[in-house]
């Protein structure tokens, strides 16, 4: 009874509720695709060094 | 003791932390998904109406933001007593992330506030005492950057963040030593209908798997910065 599945009628409310998720979402998913790519990153570049020393030291 | 020294070599931490991730990945995704559905789905509060859609990303976020605190505490207290060789590293990869959580705290609580309260902001103990978080936050980060001496800034960061821990319980307790709009603690006292109860800590779950992944993966890339560092040096010798 209780129970209203998936119900996005925020009413006078939303005006608060969406901009609040919004940043949430908007924060959350920023530092994941920056923490990620900063990885990739990192890795290449370690790849690269090794890879140039290599050659350098056979 | 000993367990977290056998992962302290950044050989072994890399190994353990590969193989957590995934599992750490997954777990975030289900918990804020159920989390989400059941938060969409709970019925209005019958004080709050919808607004309590507010509660389960705000208290997630305001709990990470003391949680990662609370690590990089830890951390701070691993370096400067047992010379820990990673901690300095994990507490410095794991700042942003809490100044983010505290950032989203204060938004969100914030947007809150406005519906239920009336206003924005207010300065009470609890809001103010959060706000100085993230200034303590902002400072420890200013602090890393601004020595370049790697050791000197360690040590540095590392007393700054102890001594900012003390913040933490004045947080925690605000909302019973002094009379505050924010209401008090309503989990651990049962005072929540299970309705809202089990999104919320699906959420807060949600929220500490997102942390623990974003932690170790930004380690993980401070290692491999590191090793390039050590490379560039060897080679310009």
């Amino acid at each position: 009874m209780n129970f209203d599945p998936l119900n996005f009628d925020m009413g006078i409310y939303a005006v608060y509720i969406w901009p609040a998720y919004g940043v949430s979402v908007l924060v959350l998913g920023g530092i994941t695709l920056w923490t990620l790519l900063a990885w990739r990153r990192a890795k290449a570049r370690l790849a690269a060094l090794e890879a140039g020393r290599e050659t350098r030291q056979p | 003791m000993n367990f977290l020294f056998r992962y302290a070599n950044p050989h072994h931490f890399m190994r353990l932390s590969g193989a957590v991730l995934p599992f750490t990945a997954i777990a975030t995704l289900l918990c804020l998904g159920a989390g989400l559905y059941l938060g969409f789905s709970a019925p209005p509060d019958y004080q709050q109406g919808r607004t309590v859609l507010l509660m389960f990303i705000h208290v997630p976020a305001a709990t990470m933001a003391m949680s990662v605190y609370g690590a990089i505490t830890l951390c701070s207290l691993l370096s400067l007593v047992w010379r820990h060789p990673l901690s300095d590293t994990a507490a410095r990869a794991a700042a942003p992330l809490g100044a983010l959580f505290t950032v989203l705290g204060l938004i969100t609580g914030s947007l809150w506030g406005k519906p239920m309260w009336g206003t924005y902001w207010v300065w009470d103990a609890r809001l103010t005492s959060f706000l100085l978080l993230l200034f303590v936050y902002i400072g420890y980060m200013a602090l890393w950057s601004a020595i370049e001496d790697e050791i000197r800034a360690a040590r540095a960061a590392a007393i700054l963040a102890l001594v900012g821990a003390v913040n933490i319980p004045i947080i925690k307790f605000s909302v019973e030593w002094w009379s505050t709009l924010h209401q008090g603690e309503s989990i651990v006292s049962g005072k929540m209908a299970p309705v809202f109860l089990a999104p919320l800590l699906l959420m807060m779950a949600g929220y500490a798997f997102l942390f623990g992944t974003l932690w170790m993966i930004r380690i993980r890339t401070a290692i491999l910065e590191r090793r390039a560092r050590n490379l560039m040096q060897a080679g310009a010798r």
